[in-house]
């Protein structure tokens, strides 16, 4: 690796860390709500390593526990995983160019916070040359993803969370707030993340967790004509 | 009980499902140049995603039982404004500061 992919890989790690204050009691807990749910401790790791998605994996697991049918457990885990389509397209004009097995390996490894922490980094720095964002990507990676595996084994092994008076439960919207609040520094930002919080609201009837993705589809679109909106002002002006 | 075989099948395939949907457009669209329609609506992803991802666990925590929680929502308060104003770390500790004491606070 040459220097500067190492400088990369270790500023997205240590960008990323902040986060492991939500992956060690959110898969910890995952642990231990799986072992109470009957299976051992193999299966526990199975899941976690095959499926590397806390929010679906919690869904999946009591949609089993109500003997749902099969077809209607998947469909309700996989709808609570739809956004990362979303993540995969966003990471389309950065990574993109990347090997093969890179993306193979990149979208395995796509959770909330490596997209999240990595797309602003990349917005950011847009010159980033295409090697050093996938060292930056992994470097991501490598501060959650190997913890959510120790994690979940530990939770599934001790049988015991981190205790609810500690309140980290709460530590997922702090954490994605801490992210989304630097970015309302543009009109466009602004009106997409206000968008997006109405529209969580008003669909939050909808099943299967589609509120979400309804609700990042109007809010994406809200960002994009505000921004074309101010360019034609611009022109106008 | 969860049953075994459901359990396998669930797993397995849902691994896959997921797979699928994170290669996706990584996948397909990889080497290929997207029109600047998409490249604009693109960059909105992050912050489309994320505010409609936490609004419920704001407005209503699963830990309190989905009860709107005056202390969740100062603290969500707090990392905003410390968020917009100076940095990611600063708005992470500003949040749980503020949910920690007005625990404390509000008993």
């Amino acid at each position: 690796m040459s220097d500067a992919r190492r400088r990369a890989f270790r500023r997205g790690f240590r960008d990323c860390s902040p986060f492991v204050l939500v992956v060690i009691p959110y898969s910890m807990l995952f642990g231990v709500v799986a072992r109470d749910a009957g299976l051992a401790v193999y299966e526990v790791m199975s899941m976690s390593v095959l499926v590397i998605a806390g929010a679906s994996q919690f869904t999946a697991l009591a949609l089993m526990q109500e003997h749902a049918p099969v077809v209607v457990v998947l469909l309700g885990a996989l709808a609570v995983n739809l956004r990362m389509a979303m993540y995969s397209a966003a990471l389309v004009p950065h990574v993109g160019g990347a090997s093969l097995r890179q993306r193979l390996l990149m979208a395995y490894l796509m959770v909330d916070q490596t997209f999240a922490v990595s797309v602003k980094t990349f917005e950011e720095e847009p010159k980033m040359p295409l090697d050093q964002k996938v060292a930056y990507y992994f470097g991501c990676v490598m501060a959650v993803c190997p913890l959510w595996y120790v994690c979940t084994f530990a939770g599934a092994v001790l049988g015991q969370a981190i205790p609810p008076e500690f309140a980290l439960d709460f530590a997922i919207p702090v954490c994605f707030i801490a992210l989304v609040a630097p970015m309302m520094r543009s009109l466009p930002h602004v009106v997409a993340a206000g968008v997006s919080v109405l529209a969580a609201v008003l669909f939050g009837w909808m099943p299967y967790n589609l509120a979400l993705v309804v609700a990042a589809a109007l809010a994406m679109v809200a960002g994009a004509q505000t921004e074309y909106y101010l360019q034609r002002r611009a022109v106008r002006a | 009980m969860i049953e075994r075989d459901i359990f396998w099948t669930v797993t397995v395939l849902l691994g896959i499902g997921t797979f699928l949907i994170r290669f996706s457009f990584l996948g397909l669209m990889g080497r290929r140049s997207l029109p600047p329609w998409a490249l604009v609506h693109l960059r909105y992803v992050a912050v489309a995603v994320f505010p409609a991802l936490i609004t419920p666990l704001v407005l209503w925590p699963p830990a309190t039982g989905g009860e709107t929680d005056p202390a969740r929502l100062m603290a969500a308060g707090a990392a905003f404004v410390v968020g917009v104003r100076f940095n990611v770390i600063g708005a992470i500790a500003a949040g749980m500061a503020t949910l920690y004491l007005s625990q404390y606070l509000l008993g």
